[in-house]
């Protein structure tokens, strides 16, 4: 990808991050959405993050099959019990990367 | 008598001050996230500029790492922007919320506003205005504290990602611990764990039968859908109970 190109794919990715968080400020200011609408959306962020999280702990990049046994995995049970405990999102990412370089390094 | 100008001096100072201690969190958290997208991204073979650019284009956490993993394998620019769109989408929930804090504000600087909306600096500014003594003012300065620290912190990471070699300490896990501690703090009720549930294994499967990276659209769209429907049937035996 030459430097134009990665350009145009900056100035596409930026758009289509920008315009969402645009429209529901200029255009519903005041306004209200109708409730099922806004049950969806409230659901939408629980259900992208695990679509986002689940494949990367339990489905194997080399072969694409399941493995339950990845250290992707194993870190993340503590991960997730420090996230419960302490609710600082810094200190979940810190853990996280050490647990697992620790796991890595074990496995 | 006091002069009306350092009057509003000092109060926006104090604005000001009060913004920024707010997105004091914020600013730290993005820190080691940062550096690691930035290392990741060094890694991938991208310069400091570039990923400095993509920053202050995007402020998008999670986007940029998934982004610079598709570029990592090769996948064209199309499904890329359309994997940004998705990811990107739950800030439409986050910006119509915090709409209803700001009907005074004018289009121009709601647009100023609207690039900063992200889930950290979204999460800080709906707590501090549900609890009141919030405004305009005091939320973009929130936005733009936190967008600093993002784009400061991946261009280090892109400079001192020549030196780290890949993997180390665990910087390859940044991400999926971002989406842990994300995930985590947003089940606060049965229907969002049941949600991210039903997402999480259908994701598992559909990333195993479907190409590329449609299965984080297909799942999510489908469990929130299930969700919706399954909440208002509930509700229609609910009331069919009363009567």
């Amino acid at each position: 990808m030459n430097g134009f190109e990665y350009l145009l794919l900056l100035l596409g990715m930026s758009l289509v991050t920008y315009i969402p968080r645009l429209i529901p400020l200029v255009a519903l200011s005041g306004r209200r959405l109708p409730d099922w609408l806004i049950e969806w959306l409230d659901l939408i962020p629980v259900a992208i993050l695990a679509a986002l999280l689940f494949p990367l702990l339990v489905v194997s990049d080399e072969t694409g099959r399941l493995d339950l046994l990845r250290p992707e995995l194993i870190a993340a049970v503590p991960t997730a019990i420090i996230a419960l405990k302490l609710k600082s999102l810094s200190v979940t990412v810190i853990a996280g990367m050490l647990l697992f370089w620790v796991t890595s390094l074990l496995f | 008598m006091t002069d009306p100008q350092l009057d509003k001096k000092q109060s926006i100072r104090q604005e000001i001050s009060q913004g920024a201690a707010a997105a004091w969190p914020v600013f730290l958290g993005y820190i080691p996230l940062g550096l690691a997208c930035g290392v990741i991204a060094r890694n991938i073979g991208l310069e400091p500029w570039q990923i400095g650019l993509m920053s202050v284009l995007l402020f998008a956490g999670s986007a940029q790492f998934i982004a610079v993993s598709m570029l990592a394998a090769g996948a064209n620019p199309a499904s890329i922007i359309i994997t940004t769109f998705a990811v990107n989408l739950r800030h439409f929930l986050m910006s119509s919320s915090l709409s209803v804090y700001l009907g005074k504000v004018s289009k121009k600087l709601l647009s100023l506003f609207a690039y900063g909306v992200t889930d950290e600096t979204f999460a800080v500014n709906l707590i501090k205005f549900r609890e009141g003594r919030w405004n305009f003012t005091k939320a973009l300065v929130v936005n733009h504290v936190s967008n600093f620290s993002w784009v400061a912190s991946t261009i280090v990471g892109g400079y001192a990602g020549e030196f780290i070699p890949e993997g180390a300490f665990g910087i390859d896990y940044a991400l999926v611990a971002m989406f842990i501690g994300l995930l985590v703090m947003q089940l606060r009720g049965r229907k969002y764990i049941l949600t991210a549930l039903c997402s999480g294994i259908m994701a598992v499967f559909f990333s195993i039968v479907l190409p590329g990276n449609l299965y984080i659209i297909v799942s999510s769209m489908l469990a929130a859908t299930g969700g919706v429907v399954i909440l208002k049937k509930i509700r229609q035996v609910a009331r069919n109970e009363r009567v």
